[in-house]
């Protein structure tokens, strides 16, 4: 399960989706929309995706953990549009036999989807907005953020 | 030969609407595309930003040479997450 959704994500789906027979651990990660970055107070976060490649995309990065570690199953969504303050703008969940594989899996997915997903989130904070990422002479700022998760 | 040329994100404010069709000539790169579409739009040029090139909806290099109807879209840094 790979794809970009307008609506709240249901954690429960992805955990039914990848819970398997042959699975001794389910690990999931839940991104949430946090109220301030770099000092500013952040009202609300608009999240905007190329859907169609999106999810191609993340299929893929689903493909290459299934090549690197050994995992069962892998769901992961986005969702897109306003994502209010404190709620799950992405859920990544794996299933493995071992949980060393699926911790590593689902880190590798979500730094991936950082770098190579063709999302764009908005932050709308109190006096302005901003496209993260494309700051005018803050080319970095986006591995910036990576780090600050 | 015409190319269909998407945009998202701060690329599409910047345009003004998310897709537009260009006519351009047999040959042409995506990255010679992407000079066009700057001249049609000034406002592009003051995006100071790496771009990434996606055609068809697979990253692509800017030397990859275009066919009619492709699908292009100009990629800002990501975010996600």
């Amino acid at each position: 399960m790979f794809r970009v959704t307008q609506k709240a994500i249901d954690l429960g789906e992805l955990v039914r989706f990848v819970t398997d027979p042959e699975a001794g651990a389910i690990v999931t990660f839940i991104g949430t929309t946090r109220n301030n970055n770099e000092g500013r107070r952040v009202i609300g976060l608009d999240y905007e995706a190329y859907p169609e490649m999106a999810e191609k995309e993340l299929a893929r990065l689903g493909e290459e953990a299934k090549k690197r570690w050994t995992i069962q199953r892998m769901a992961i969504v986005h969702r897109i549009g306003p994502v209010p303050i404190a709620e799950p703008s992405v859920i990544i969940a794996v299933s493995a036999a071992h949980r060393h594989d699926a911790f590593e899996a689902g880190r590798f997915a979500i730094e991936e989807i950082k770098k190579s997903v063709p999302i764009w989130k908005k932050e709308i904070f109190e006096g302005g907005e901003v496209w993260i990422g494309t700051q005018s002479g803050q080319p970095l700022n986006i591995d910036r953020e990576v780090r600050q998760r | 030969m015409k190319v269909r040329v998407k945009f998202f994100a701060i690329l599409r404010e910047r345009v003004g609407t998310g897709e537009v069709t260009k006519e351009i000539g047999e040959g042409s790169t995506v990255r010679e595309l992407w000079e066009a579409v700057k001249s049609d739009y000034p406002r592009l040029g003051q995006v100071e930003m790496r771009l990434l090139y996606a055609v068809n909806r697979d990253y692509v290099n800017g030397d990859y040479v275009l066919k009619d109807q492709d699908e292009v879209v100009f990629i800002p840094p990501v975010s996600g997450g």
